[in-house]
């Protein structure tokens, strides 16, 4: 016979499990909310910026600006953009999985790329590998402002400026809607594919286009990083609010189940003792 | 007098909007005054203050940490990593990163942690020099 104490302690143990996760998935639903209001107020900035680097880059066309010509890869290096904490369902998984299966197809050594991790998860996924880890940011904020990013950013142009490396690629999950995000990959430098300006608003540049790219392109792919960064946040926080749903939702289905395996438990041992009494009583006519 | 829309946007979200009558930026050329109705432009900025003249005559004034400026007939905008209005700047906040930078800058560390250092020290003597009005 099952032992009527052993479920009850299962039930007792799943019904603080589900306390916790409903709290987490309450807690993640609650920053999902502030980091879609972060990228939302963060869309004019954008918009903006691109606006103005599509008309200089478009009109300035042969500028020769290092960070807008292509030139032989020697080394890559890939931006990682990943969670601190895990209980996310695949949202680590499925970004470091989409990267190591590019770096097996493209390289065949280590030495001929590097890795940028933003998040603990993925910083240490590719340290336990072996994978050149050049720059980290871990314990970022929940809802992260341009200061905290701007030292990796800046790192992560530098080192394309000085020539590290050649071409950066970034990864990040791209926050869809409350239920869905995609790994998403996209090449930040050199900028090959700036749109060209919608507007045909042609600038005076003071002093001179060369001198307002200079300035104007590090601050546009430094963005560019930073929208990356809040997009994988909000998709990090409904990732979270999705796993632990299902969480909750499996541990109220384990609730039902084992109520019924208990409560038929016991009234099976019930009915023994009524069969064992009654066979008991007929014994002694 | 004539007014044109100015914006200052920040990647934190837009940080002022209102209608003036002349932007006074500091770009790495020179101080520069914008009136409604100007010339397409573009311009970097340098670590400085904004001035914002309104058509009441009244002046605001924000903190600016680089960026440019992108002028048009009917609108100024200007994109900058960081941007505060002069009322909103926290003092103490400013003195504390003032404090930190001077420190750095005393260790003389190798040349990019100067620079680094550097940049910090300008920035927070740009807000305390905007929050108490002495540009």
């Amino acid at each position: 016979m099952v032992n009527l104490r052993e479920i009850k302690g299962r039930i007792n143990s799943t019904k603080s499990t589900k306390q916790i996760t409903k709290a987490m998935q309450m807690v993640s639903s609650s920053k999902l909310r502030r980091a879609e209001q972060n990228a939302k107020s963060y869309v004019p900035y954008m918009e903006k910026i691109q606006e103005v680097v599509g008309a200089i880059a478009s009109g300035t066309k042969d500028s020769g600006h290092p960070m807008l010509t292509s030139r032989p890869v020697r080394k890559t290096a890939y931006l990682v953009i990943g969670s601190d904490r895990g209980l996310a369902g695949a949202y680590n998984s499925s970004i470091l999985r989409e990267v190591q299966n590019t770096i097996n197809q493209r390289h065949k050594s280590k030495d001929e790329y590097v890795v940028l991790a933003i998040g603990r998860v993925v910083r240490d996924y590719f340290v336990k590998r072996g994978h050149n880890v050049i720059a980290n940011v871990v314990a970022l904020p929940d809802q992260p402002s341009f200061a905290d990013i701007k030292e990796i950013a800046r790192n992560a142009v530098g080192m394309f400026t000085d020539g590290t490396y050649d071409e950066l690629y970034m990864y990040y999950n791209h926050f869809v809607s409350a239920i869905s995000n995609e790994v998403t990959m996209k090449k930040v430098l050199p900028l090959t594919d700036i749109a060209p300006a919608t507007s045909s608003a042609s600038y005076e540049f003071e002093p001179s286009g060369e001198a307002i790219l200079e300035v104007l392109l590090p601050q546009y792919a430094e963005s560019l990083i930073y929208g990356a960064l809040l997009d994988g946040k909000a998709s990090e926080h409904s990732a979270r609010m999705t796993a632990m749903k299902n969480a909750t939702d499996n541990a109220n289905d384990l609730i039902a189940d084992l109520s019924l395996q208990y409560n038929r438990a016991r009234q099976a041992a019930i009915t023994q003792e009524i069969t064992e009494i009654v066979g008991g009583a007929a014994a002694l006519e | 007098m004539k007014t044109v829309t100015v914006n200052i946007v920040t990647p934190d979200g837009p940080v002022y909007d209102a209608e003036v009558t002349m932007v006074i930026a500091k770009t790495t050329s020179g101080e520069m005054g914008v009136l409604a109705g100007h010339i397409p432009m573009v311009a970097p900025l340098t670590i400085g203050a904004v001035k914002l003249r309104k058509a009441d005559g009244q002046t605001e004034v924000a903190a600016i940490s680089g960026g440019f400026i992108e002028v048009r007939p009917d609108k100024i905008s200007i994109l900058a990593p960081s941007a505060e209005i002069a009322s909103s700047i926290d003092l103490a906040r400013a003195k504390a990163a003032l404090a930190r930078a001077e420190q750095r800058v005393q260790k003389k560390q190798d040349n990019v942690d100067f620079k680094r250092a550097n940049l910090a020290l300008q920035r927070a003597i740009n807000r305390i020099k905007v929050h108490e009005g002495n540009i």
